[in-house]
């Protein structure tokens, strides 16, 4: 994959750390219908490696429990090589055990996380005394639907079906990531929403590619935008929200009440600020 | 005293209070037998779920807390345009998953199971008092025991811990949703790699969302605002 030319503005996306390894193992697991109890591990360890390169080339920061995983899978790996012992030997057990045990816990405190989710959505729909209006706007939100590894995934098909087509690059060709972010924003809120794929293949070069995704990043990260992904192998959308930073989802259940004038007193998304960018 | 007397005496310390209030706080307060008191709080439940009121009597943190009905969530987040303390993030509700079951629990304990820094999600826990310190362990280090709070109960509309699904419950949960996985592998027929996204109706939209969205430019989905409850005018 090809480096990013050095010094480019405005390109510092941090994301909250919110998934480490074992969270993109189970991605993988999953993605790949892969047998928990029997994984692959040439397999997986080749794309998880395959995962750190992307999140590399997307600046991305990537913590040291990523490499500490890394080095595990490939430990394993090379266990998993060496010819079995001789009847008779000591037996060494299989070199996965540990790691599927983790995967394992791992993945009932998760279940167990998203029991609490269900009840936090439950909960908030009921109010008590004392939430005034002035009450702290905490926290970012988190991501929509998708997660980050979902989206890895989907922006790593379209780099893979994207011919190395602009041979002939004229330099001061600059994507800016906060044009990027206005388009993107005014584009949605035109067309109600846009389909993903098309968004990344659309664009001349795997540098916009790349520029267009961090904004997507940086606008799902500040609540501008949702994505939502119909099935497992569906496309991926993009859609405004429509509702202020801090707010609730559009969860579509209940409509904001009002009459009509209120109806168009939806506060303006804050979009209108970066507008400016759009020239 | 009579029982009805009681009830409203109780309607307004539950209606003063932003915190569930126990059944034996109630009882000290009003001096009368917590049996007493506990069918006070029921009658006005009851009575509050007869129809006609935008608010309930719920039992949550081992305590009865009044608060505003489902159906009336629409209202108060108009109310509150937006200014609400955000939801937990994944990291911060998989670290308290995993304190509210191993508690008392250590952060290195934390972090070798979600395999990753849980700092921030314990601080932020901290600040939220959904979490506390129970002290230190004995192990090298000593580091800090966490557990959760009330305030967790409360929340999450938890009336106990023992609400929340059992650790082997969770296994069955996971197995099932394995099992069936593996069925849809053998029922499902791939899709096509498809070119565009019109190939690929979204199935699953979330519940009540707008109808039929289309990838075409087109006018914005309108927050369908005729779903609300009927306004006034």
């Amino acid at each position: 994959m090809g480096s990013l030319p050095p010094g480019r503005p405005g390109m510092d996306v941090k994301l909250e750390k919110f998934e480490g390894p074992l969270d993109l193992l189970l991605h993988l697991i999953k993605r790949d219908e892969i047998d928990i109890y029997d994984i692959p591990i040439a397999h997986i360890t080749q794309q998880f490696l395959h995962y750190l390169e992307i999140m590399r080339l997307l600046d991305l920061e990537v913590s040291g429990e990523f490499l500490v995983m890394a080095a595990t899978l490939m430990r394993i790996k090379a266990r998993m090589l060496l010819p079995v012992p001789e009847p008779g030997e000591e037996e060494e057990g299989d070199p996965r055990e540990e790691l599927v045990q983790r995967l394992l816990e791992y993945r009932q405190y998760k279940e167990a996380a998203g029991t609490l989710r269900e009840r936090e959505e439950k909960r908030r729909l009921l109010f008590e005394r004392g939430m005034t209006p002035d009450e702290e706007d905490a926290g970012p939100l988190p991501l929509a639907p998708v997660n980050l590894f979902a989206l890895l995934d989907a922006l790593d098909r379209v780099l893979a079906r994207l011919p190395e087509r602009n041979v002939l690059e004229m330099s001061g060709e600059a994507y800016d990531i906060e044009d990027k972010m206005a388009l993107l924003v005014t584009r949605a809120r035109r067309a109600g929403r846009l389909s993903f794929t098309l968004l990344l293949e659309e664009c001349k070069s795997r540098l916009e590619v790349i520029v267009t995704f961090l904004a997507l990043l940086e606008l799902l990260k500040m609540g501008r935008l949702t994505v939502e992904q119909a099935g497992p192998f569906g496309d991926i959308w993009v859609e405004p929200r429509p509702e202020p930073v801090g707010g609730e989802p559009a969860d579509g259940e209940a409509a904001p009440p009002g009459d009509a004038p209120a109806g168009a007193a939806v506060p303006p998304a804050p979009a209108e600020r970066s507008e400016r960018g759009g020239e | 005293m009579a029982g009805s007397e009681l009830r409203t005496i109780v309607e307004a310390l539950l209606f003063a209070s932003d915190s569930p209030l126990s059944l034996s706080l109630l009882a000290e307060t009003t001096g009368a037998d917590p049996l007493a008191v506990a069918q006070a709080a029921d009658e006005l439940r009851a009575l509050y779920d007869a129809g006609g009121h935008g608010v309930q009597v719920g039992e949550m943190a081992g305590g009865y807390l009044i608060t505003t009905r489902e159906p009336m969530a629409p209202w108060i987040r108009k109310l509150l345009q937006g200014k609400r303390k955000a939801r937990l993030s994944r990291a911060a509700l998989e670290t308290l998953a995993i304190i509210v079951y191993k508690q008392p629990v250590t952060r290195p304990e934390i972090e070798s199971i979600r395999g990753v820094d849980s700092g921030s999600a314990l601080t932020t826990l901290l600040e939220r008092d959904l979490i506390t310190i129970r002290g230190r362990s004995d192990v090298v280090g000593r580091p800090l025991l966490y557990g959760s709070t009330p305030e967790f109960l409360s929340y999450f509309g938890l009336r106990e811990l023992t609400e929340l699904p059992r650790p082997e419950e969770l296994k069955a949960i996971l197995q099932a949703r394995e099992a069936e996985a593996e069925a849809d592998l053998f029922a499902g027929v791939p899709e096509p790699p498809t070119g565009g996204p019109a190939a690929t109706e979204p199935a699953v939209a979330a519940p009540g969302s707008a109808p039929g969205p289309t990838p075409e430019p087109g006018p914005a989905p309108t927050p369908a605002a005729d779903e609300g409850p009927a306004a006034g005018s």
